[in-house]
């Protein structure tokens, strides 16, 4: 299982100009989180800051329980061989062919031999689509081939955490889309917990289990991806559509007159940038068939139905939505449900009277469903009658 | 190695903190050469790089530097009536001070730009951050082996130099300004002395140390991009150059206070 991550009150400046301020979030362990934020806003700088390479002001980043920010030099190395990290551009060494620059961290830390480093490094070539690019430079292939072999090099030594900035930049949507793939597929394969910084808005929507956004210095928001795609926040709106319209302006900022005059454009029927509304869950992507089922997403489940009373009301629903038949049933949920709760709440007539679904295909066998923690075995009637009163107190 | 920014400028810090750091790193990697593993092969490259690119800049250099020495102490002995001593100074002056110093000025300018050069396009490239991410020292794997390298082909291009400045000094002196072969080899030793090799050793090997480290601190922290690079070669041999003459005043008083001149 991959490393919790857990940051506390970080806060970084160079000089006297601050970068961001009290950031604190925990990767919950191996699960998939992605980092939004448009450029500029240091996203960048905050997975330096997480990895050690940048020391922030204040706040500390527990790992392992190993605080990065104040551990002794000794300490450090040895917390970052649980590390992959994917950098902008592969950050690859220009001196050796790909071969021996995934084969480089074996050759450093562990006493494999020769054949078994040829067995691993090939594997982790294949894997990001590289057999038969082993003998070339880095400088001689195109950057999309410099990032997997990044990648590569990162997944060779096993990490419990990967982190990689801007997976996307500078490739096409194909690549990608395959790229996504890659990494949940590792997900499903070695559980690790990884955190992806992009402004790609597909990868945002599709990849992660969590999602947060860095914006006029501070963490707007860190949470369920649901929690996201969904949210009435004005800068996360703005981000997910790509439009102009929206507090974020070209330098990082707008002001109020800025934004007026926008809006009056747009209303005067100027169009506003955004190519088509992409608000909503969508599915996640899922690893490839065949590969084993993502224990992240599982520990996920039970985490999120958990603290679900304390989600606003639309990411509730998009994640019950997202829910299986059976694991609604499990988790004593229905979709819509939760609407019907608030308007009985304000005195409306009651929605809970929706009936359950008809159709279920089958109780699925216990292992297969993930356990909440406390659970009260809400199987039935009773309980979700509880439930929906648990979420209409909230 | 990084700290808090200051609430006001003062004027001086920063360069304050700049030289704080040098030494830090310099610290850094004076306790690297005795840790293991030693990276033997990225040592033995650099040394023959280094010495490839500077043994024949370092021969053309010493050449008229002997001979510029031997010429103004010919006609200046030979105005005071004192040319037994010629060959005896140009001993001194080249082995004591010539060498090291041009060593070092050829060591800095050939090898620690092209140190500084590589390290700082690998830091642009992310490539020292992707290094340390993969939890190998940088300092470690890359900086120690430079700088050992630098003081290695210091010793023995000091060497080179000396012999090669006295050479010339005596073709100079013999050949072109008719002095006796005898005399002037006969005066090797009146002023100079055993600890003159010494310390020109130690110097040599000093200055390699402060070239490298140098080259190295400059390539590691360059002020953003390609242009950055340039930049921070340019400053690292200037800087090189600056602490070069000024350590080896200090050293120079140094040994002329616990080494006593030969006959006193």
């Amino acid at each position: 299982m991959g490393a919790e991550v857990v940051i506390e009150g970080l806060s970084k400046s160079f000089g006297s100009q601050p970068i961001w301020r009290d950031v604190s979030l925990s990767l919950p362990p191996g699960e998939v989180s992605v980092m939004l934020g448009p450029s500029g806003t240091g996203k960048s700088v905050f997975l330096k800051s997480m990895i050690g390479l940048l020391k922030p002001d204040t706040g500390t980043c527990v790992v392992n329980g190993t605080d990065i920010v104040r551990c002794s030099e000794h300490k450090l190395y040895e917390t970052r061989k649980l590390f992959g990290v994917l950098f902008q551009d592969g950050a690859l060494f220009g001196s050796m062919n790909l071969y021996d620059n995934v084969a480089f961290p074996l050759r450093e830390h562990t006493k494999k031999s020769e054949s078994e480093i040829k067995r691993i490094v090939m594997e982790k070539l294949a894997m990001t689509g590289l057999s038969g690019a082993e003998d070339k430079l880095p400088g001689e292939i195109s950057g999309g081939m410099r990032k997997r072999a990044g990648l590569a090099r990162a997944l060779v030594l096993d990490p419990e955490i990967i982190l990689c900035d801007e997976p996307d930049s500078g490739l096409d949507p194909v690549r990608t889309a395959y790229l996504s793939q890659l990494l949940i597929d590792l997900n499903a394969q070695i559980d690790a917990t990884i955190l992806i910084v992009t402004h790609n808005i597909n990868v945002a929507r599709t990849v992660p289990d969590n999602l947060g956004m860095l914006f006029r210095k501070e963490l707007v928001m860190f949470g369920p991806r649901e929690v996201l795609l969904t949210s009435h926040e004005p800068v996360v709106e703005q981000f997910l559509n790509g439009r102009r319209l929206g507090p974020i302006g070209m330098s990082e900022e707008k002001d109020s007159a800025t934004m007026a005059a926008e809006q009056a454009n747009v209303e005067a029927g100027h169009h506003d940038g955004g190519t088509e509304d992409v608000r909503g869950v969508v599915p996640q992507i899922q690893p490839t068939p065949g590969l084993p089922v993502r224990q992240g997403e599982r520990r996920r489940k039970d985490r999120v139905m958990q603290i679900l009373h304390t989600l606003p009301p639309e990411a509730q629903e998009g994640i019950i939505e997202s829910l299986s038949p059976e694991e609604q049933q499990h988790y004593g949920v229905r979709p819509h449900q939760l609407v019907g709760a608030g308007q009985h709440a304000a005195g409306g007539s009651g929605g809970s009277t929706v009936p359950l679904p008809t159709e279920h295909h089958g109780e699925l066998p216990a292992e297969e469903v993930a356990n909440r923690p406390g659970d009260r075995a809400s199987h039935g009637e009773s309980g979700q009658h509880t439930d929906a009163q648990w979420w209409s107190n909230q | 190695m990084t700290t808090a920014a200051p609430p006001r400028k003062i004027p001086g810090l920063g360069m304050l903190r700049e030289t704080g750091k040098l030494f830090a790193l310099g610290l850094d990697v004076a306790r690297g050469f005795f840790q293991r593993p030693f990276q033997l092969r990225e040592f033995i490259q650099q040394a023959w790089f280094i010495a490839n690119v500077s043994i024949l800049p370092t021969i053309l250099v010493s050449v008229p530097f002997g001979a510029v020495i031997a010429l103004h102490l010919g006609t200046l002995t030979r105005q005071l009536g004192a040319e037994s001593f010629t060959g005896a100074v140009s001993v001194l002056a080249v082995v004591q001070q010539a060498a090291p110093v041009v060593t070092a000025l050829i060591v800095a300018g050939a090898g620690g730009s092209a140190i500084c050069a590589d390290i700082g396009s690998r830091t642009i490239r992310d490539e020292i951050d992707a290094m340390e991410v993969l939890g190998v020292s940088a300092v470690q794997r890359l900086i120690v082996p430079r700088v050992l390298a630098a003081m290695l082909v210091a010793v023995l291009l000091n060497g080179v130099v000396s012999v090669v400045g006295v050479l010339g000094g005596y073709f100079f002196n013999i050949i072109l300004g008719g002095g006796t072969p005898g005399a002037y080899l006969a005066s090797f030793t009146l002023l100079a002395q055993l600890p003159d090799l010494w310390i020109s050793t130690i110097k040599a090997l000093i200055f390699g140390f402060i070239a490298g480290v140098v080259a190295s601190y400059r390539g590691l922290n360059p002020t953003g991009g390609p242009k950055g690079v340039g930049d921070a070669v340019n400053q690292s041999v200037v800087i090189t150059f600056l602490l070069l003459f000024f350590v080896n005043f200090i050293l120079t008083a140094v040994y002329l206070q616990v080494v006593p001149p030969p006959g006193s």
